[in-house]
């Protein structure tokens, strides 16, 4: 029966409090309708996501999240400095090709997500099996280093995740 | 009177603006369009990041409300930017990258810009 009226408890949980967050009102009346939507919403939407991978711990997840953010922070100076101080001859920028170790697609979403927001890389275009991902790095003289950083800091976190 | 949250304030408001126009400059400054993708989706975080922040701040600090909408813009933002980057960079790809320029997939199949994915 909760399984039925709560086919995703943590979208359902997202959907109250973003719906809190854009009425910026915390009163009976909102947190009543947002219910109604985090109930709503998961029920009609099921269908579009099958086989949805479970997170295997939260905890990780939070720690991910800050790593992340960190690195976010860390991206900006890096990306300012190149662009304010680095003459365009000397940028090196290379294409990276990152095979991957996830399979599931909502994994894979949050690493070519994070890959485009952190330190000088963007994330481009899969492979057409989804075994590999195409990064495009602003500067670096050493792409091995990179694509270590890559699998390493991220891929292995989301593995943990997700799987 | 200068009080200890207006200066926080503008310390956030300032960094912001820095990062904003860096990001803004990286776009005439860099010389192809790969490179270009780079300065908006990242100096444009901490630009965009730091006004939310100074947001935040004035209105729990001055106004003495919390504001949750700054947080949700930056949740928004984090999540459009990347697909947006993504878009544009498969777009320049397709109109002007040859397969040739990239480096090999290492896998059964080439890049899905150019392959179709198996079925």
């Amino acid at each position: 029966m909760t399984a039925r009226l709560f086919p995703h408890p943590l979208l359902s949980l997202v959907l109250v409090v973003v719906w809190l967050g854009l009425v910026n009102k915390v009163t009976p009346g909102n947190v009543l309708l947002g219910a109604i939507l985090g109930v709503a919403v998961p029920i009609l939407t099921s269908p579009y996501w099958p086989n949805r991978p479970r997170i295997s711990s939260p905890l990780r997840a939070v720690e991910y999240a800050l790593v992340v953010l960190w690195d976010i922070i860390v991206a900006n100076v890096q990306v300012a400095l190149i662009i304010l101080f680095k003459p365009n001859a000397r940028i090196h920028s290379h294409w990276i090709t990152v095979p991957l170790e996830l399979t599931s697609a909502e994994a894979i979403t949050v690493l070519a997500g994070t890959i485009t927001m952190t330190p000088g890389t963007v994330s481009v275009t899969f492979s057409a099996d989804i075994h590999s991902i195409l990064v495009h790095c602003l500067h670096t003289d050493d792409p091995d280093t990179v694509r270590a950083n890559i699998k390493g800091r991220y891929e292995g976190r989301l593995k943990e995740i997700f799987e | 009177m200068a009080s200890l949250s207006d200066i926080l304030i503008s310390f956030f408001l300032v960094v912001a603006g820095v990062f904003g126009l860096v990001g803004s400059f990286g776009l005439v400054k860099l010389k192809d369009t790969m490179q270009r993708i780079h300065a908006p989706t990242k100096a444009t975080t901490l630009g965009v990041g730091g006004v939310l922040i100074a947001s935040m701040l004035y209105f729990t600090l001055v106004k003495g409300s919390f504001s949750f909408h700054e947080l949700l813009i930056s949740l928004f933002l984090f999540i459009t930017a990347p697909i947006t980057a993504n878009f544009i960079a498969k777009t320049h790809l397709t109109k002007h990258v040859p397969e040739e320029d990239l480096p090999e997939s290492e896998q059964t199949y080439g890049w899905a810009v150019y392959n179709d994915p198996p079925e």
